[in-house]
């Protein structure tokens, strides 16, 4: 839980828009803001519709929060907190997550 | 046997059956047996609308009986049984089959009949009515063969026959008795203008002229001779001067009627005999018969309301119309003529346009009495608010008819009128209807129609009940927030307008100029198909990408596990043997689940997103393209097998179909837009249930638009009549860009249209006479679409880029394990969550 784990080159990040990465057997996606240049990490399983398709979400911000709707059912999902906005009880994991000499470094 | 009594209405017309479906909502219900008679070989229809009998429509079309109306109201219906008479004394009904029914209410709605002047001559074949589908068909058959058409009466019924005949392709005649058309409701400028205006139109308009006999012809089947010596050849003679009540049943029961017939009746709609009620065109109230329906809905309503106790009585009703006579806006308001003491008259005419307009006003010129107006009857909603509900004129009257040229509003606030204010008579809702409805949280047209009913008739207060609704929700406090989201403060509409006017090109720079915040999943893919439909761009381009709803990211709809569907395009539902052994090799190959889909082609289930470029791959080499299946773009153009095999086609609708889908293939939209399209009216295709309709007949294509079928069906309206190809390519273009730009997002043709203000007719004016000159512009979008289309797959499977996202991880070749299948029926299906901890367990063994 402590090291930095490298798992992609920055170009391999989707400007306003994710990818999933395979990290330790669990799938996390990732997302990636250019204009605020600000990266995400959450878990990629919609533990409401059941699949492992966050990261093919369309991304945006409610108020300013970032957050990706579920592809599924359109739930939002907060990306630096994981909750769900739709039902309180429902959070995902999230994850440090980091771009260092265009190098894309994960705590998972 | 049970102890209720008998209600028996008689004549199952327009107005027999709106008495139907009041009474059966009403108090009474309960209390009635009902046993109702109907002469005429089918039940009620929609005679008003006679004439689109002619230009396509079918007598179901028209039927104004919802199905299983009378089993679900428990009402004995007797078709093709006339009442033949009343005995009062015993208090039963008979019919002409015999059949006799005792009563204790008898409600009459026998309507009337086309008065035949009888002039020497007029029984000959083909002289002929014009009152029911029966005479419409009979005018048909004369029809084939014939080339000249003339008709008696040139009043509103007349000129409705002459449209008919012109739709028939006959040289048309109209012959009038008076020195100007349509008598009763126009005055001699109005008549003179209307005149000019159908002349233009080709038909030949006679006036002063008394037909004293007809006879064998020289050239044509009959010859007319007319009292001042001049003479016409025709080949049909269709009588319309004017109509009789129906009395005769009454009157042999020694009811009272009227010294030209009809049945008297008094405020509460009782005939003589109290148990017996007349309504419609055979009642007679007061010396009048109202010749309309709308007063014989009024009396309908009051009757059922009677029977229930109610105080509900017939006060007269107004007369004034407004129509389109062969394309000719025409109406008339009150006292059209100026008959009334002391009138002063505004009058307006143009001719280069050939407008006319009259206003007719009180000594003071406090208030409207009466108006005409022909060749633009816009002013018509607002002046006749001002005449029914009294409200006094602004300073210059004639402010009302003048053209505007300056911009500024004249004509009346929805605000100024009583809550009393009849907005609709069709359905007779009044504003305060309106409001409550409004109140009660009907706050769109669509819902306003649904809830009250109101402009689901002629449609013609549609303009009235939208200004109502906006002054309504403003005075509510009711901010009409029509933002699409947080994130821009403009509607759809807005939005691409801008994106029109600025040449915008990207979400990134719509939103720096005009946006607050990072978008969203509403705002993102709502740019993305404004931009796509305007640019044309490949969906997938680097600035479009991250806007994408997740089925276009993918060109594929994504299914409950996380696979995808692939739907190939098959143009018309066509495909030879060898396409659909390729498929199946496709199939084969990535052992996908396969199934035909409601849109006549074939969708491929469970492909894993990192196999979907091999699958196209493979599927463009056999020469397949994109089917679209995931945008919301034109889905499908849904074909009949039509004129090549079909023994009924009388045209090639499989040619057009692949046609029109090769030609919008791509068109991104507001929603999915569906075609389809019928070799003949037995309609195999379902066009009228699409939101583009083409259906073939004898002169060429008959166009649907604004179906839909899904949550909320709803069938097309019949938009234009005979087409040649090109025209009808040319309306759809011009349809489709119009829809493209101005409906909100995810708003279905069908929901765009029952929110247009002006309806159908508006629509048409825009589309067929430009009204505003948007025309050229329209099409020259829908042509740059169809140049720039590309097959969205074939170009992504040849760009390394835009296949980099294709797979499932970015640091791993695995695939997703929690997508796992079970066999059923010989192919693959995602496992149930009990499956698939079974096979976890499995697994690990
Ligand atoms: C595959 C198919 C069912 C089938 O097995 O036959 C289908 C499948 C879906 N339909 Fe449909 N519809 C299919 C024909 C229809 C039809 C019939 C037709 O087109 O003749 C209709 C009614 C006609 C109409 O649209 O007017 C239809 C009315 C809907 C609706 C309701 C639309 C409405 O206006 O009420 C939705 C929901 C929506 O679009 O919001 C919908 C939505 C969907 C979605 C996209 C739902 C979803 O988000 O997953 C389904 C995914 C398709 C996929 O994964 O490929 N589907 N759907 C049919 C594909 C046709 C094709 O070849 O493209
Ligand atoms: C071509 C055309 C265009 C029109 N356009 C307009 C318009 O634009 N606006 C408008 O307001 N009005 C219009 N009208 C007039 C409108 O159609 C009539 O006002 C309306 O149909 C009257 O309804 P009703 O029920 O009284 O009579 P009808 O609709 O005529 O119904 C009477 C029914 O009773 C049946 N019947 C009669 N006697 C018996 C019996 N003894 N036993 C059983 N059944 C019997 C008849 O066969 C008929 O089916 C138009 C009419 C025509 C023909
Ligand atoms: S719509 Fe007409 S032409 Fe087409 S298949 Fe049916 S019957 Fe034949
Ligand atoms: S007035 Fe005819 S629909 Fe309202």
């Amino acid at each position: 839980m402590s090291a930095w784990t490298t798992i992609c080159s920055k170009d391999d990040l989707q400007p306003n828009s994710g990818i999933c990465a395979l990290v330790g057997g669990k799938q996390i996606a990732i997302f990636y803001m250019p204009q605020l240049d600000a990266v995400y990490a959450i878990d990629n399983w919609d533990p409401i519709g059941k699949a492992n398709v966050l990261s093919r979400g369309l991304i945006g911000d409610t108020d300013g929060a970032p957050m990706v709707a579920s592809p599924l059912y359109k739930q939002h999902f907060d990306l630096a907190s994981g909750q769900c906005a739709e039902e309180e009880d429902v959070k995902v994991a999230t994850y440090e997550i980091q771009i260092k000499d265009g190098k894309v470094e994960i705590k998972a | 046997m049970n102890n209720k009594q008998t209600l028996v209405v008689i004549g199952n017309g327009m107005v027999g059956h709106t008495f139907l479906e009041s009474f059966v909502t009403s108090e009474a219900r309960g209390q009635f047996n009902i046993v109702t008679f109907c002469e005429e070989p089918r039940p009620a229809y929609d005679r008003v609308q006679l004439t689109a009998f002619f230009s396509g429509k079918s007598a179901e079309d028209l039927s104004m009986v919802e199905d299983g109306f009378f089993e679900k109201n428990d009402i004995q219906l007797h078709v093709g049984d006339r009442a033949a008479s009343i005995d009062r004394k015993n208090k039963t009904v008979t019919s002409e089959k015999g059949v006799t029914v005792s009563y204790d209410k008898i409600v009459l709605a026998t309507g009337s009949y086309p008065f035949v002047p009888p002039v020497p001559g007029h029984e000959r074949d083909n002289c002929l009515v014009y009152r029911t589908i029966e005479d419409l068909e009979s005018i048909k058959k004369a029809a084939k063969g014939a080339k000249v058409g003339a008709v008696v009466g040139g009043g509103l019924l007349g000129l409705e026959a002459a449209k008919a005949l012109k739709d028939l392709n006959l040289e048309t005649h109209v012959v009038e008795f008076a020195p100007r058309l349509m008598a009763v409701q126009l005055d001699d400028g109005g008549g003179a203008m209307l005149r000019r205006k159908i002349e233009d139109l080709g038909v030949k308009v006679h006036l002063n002229k008394n037909t004293s006999n007809i006879g064998d012809g020289d050239d044509r089947f009959h010859k007319m001779s007319f009292a001042d010596g001049e003479e016409l050849e025709t080949d049909i003679v269709l009588f319309s001067a004017g109509i009789r009540p129906r009395d005769d049943i009454a009157r042999d029961c020694e009811l009272e009627t009227g010294p030209r017939g009809g049945v008297c009746v008094n405020d509460n709609c009782q005939t003589s005999d109290p148990d017996i009620y007349a309504i419609g065109e055979c009642a007679l109230w007061q010396g009048r018969i109202y010749g309309l329906v709308a007063p014989g809905y009024q009396m309908a309503r009051i009757v059922a309301d009677q029977l229930s106790n109610g105080d509900m009585t017939f006060t007269g009703a107004d007369m004034s119309t407004k129509l389109k006579l062969m394309g000719v806006d025409v109406a008339s308001i009150g006292d059209a003529q100026g008959q009334t003491e002391g009138a002063l008259t505004y009058c307006y005419q143009d001719d280069a346009t050939e407008v006319y307009k009259r206003l007719v006003v009180s000594a003071d010129k406090k208030k409207l009495l009466g108006a005409v107006l022909v060749g633009d009857a816009e002013a018509y909603s607002t002046l006749l608010q001002y005449k029914l509900n009294e409200i006094d004129l602004p300073e210059h009257p004639d402010s009302l008819i003048l053209p505007n040229r300056s911009g500024e509003v004249v004509g009346l606030g929805p605000d100024a009128l009583p809550a009393s204010a009849q907005i609709c008579s069709c359905y007779d809702v009044t504003k305060g209807q309106i409001c409550s409805a409004i109140e009660g949280g009907s706050t769109t047209v669509a819902g306003l129609k649904d809830s009250t009913g109101a402009s689901t008739g002629c449609g013609g207060c549609a303009a009235l009940l939208k200004s109502v609704l906006d002054c309504e929700l403003t005075k509510l406090g009711i901010e009409v927030n029509t933002d699409i989201c947080a994130h821009f403060p403009y509607t759809r509409q807005d939005i691409y307008n801008l994106v029109i006017v600025e040449q915008i090109k990207s979400f990134d720079e719509l939103l720096t100029k005009h946006g607050i915040g990072s978008g969203c999943e509403i705002c993102k893919p709502a740019v993305a198909s404004i931009l796509a439909s305007y640019w044309n761009d490949h969906i997938l381009e680097q600035s479009h990408l991250g806007l994408q709803d997740t089925n276009d990211t993918f060109l594929a709809n994504m299914q409950k596990d996380g696979t995808y569907s692939v739907v190939p395009r098959i143009a018309g539902g066509e495909l030879t043997p060898d396409d659909l052994i390729n498929l199946g090799k496709v199939g084969n190959k990535y052992k996908l689940y396969t199934k035909i889909t409601g849109g006549q082609r074939v969708d491929f289930f469970g492909a894993r997103m990192e196999e979907l470029p091999l699958i196209w791959k493979d599927l463009v080499d056999a020469g397949f393209e994109s089917g679209h299946a995931y945008g919301k773009s034109l889905r499908t153009v849904k074909s009949c097998v039509g004129s090549t095999w079909c023994r009924f086609g009388v045209d090639d609708s499989v040619g057009l179909a692949i046609e029109l889908e090769n030609r919008y293939k791509g068109l991104r939209a507001p929603h999915k837009i569906k075609f389809g399209v019928s070799g003949c009216t037995r309609e195999c295709a379902e066009a009228q249930g699409k939101d583009i309709g083409v259906i073939a007949t004898e002169n060429g294509w008959n166009l649907y638009v604004c179906g839909n079928g899904g949550m909320k069906p709803r069938h097309a309206d019949l938009f234009a009549t005979d087409l040649d190809k090109d025209t009808l390519i040319r309306y759809i273009d011009r349809i489709l860009i119009f829809y493209v730009r101005t409906a909100e997002r995810l708003q279905r043709t069908s929901v765009w249209m029952d929110n247009m203000e002006g309806g159908l007719e508006y629509l048409q004016s825009v589309i067929t006479e430009d009204r505003l000159s948007i025309c050229n512009q329209l099409e020259e979008q829908m042509v740059h679409v169809v140049d720039t289309y590309q097959c969205e797959w074939k170009t992504t499977i040849e760009d390394e880029n835009k296949l980099k996202r294709f797979r499932h991880f970015v640091n791993s070749e695995d695939a997703d394990t929690n997508v796992v299948f079970v066999q059923e029926r010989g192919q693959i299906r995602p496992a149930r969550e009990d499956e698939r901890e079974l096979a976890a367990t499995a697994e690990q063994i």
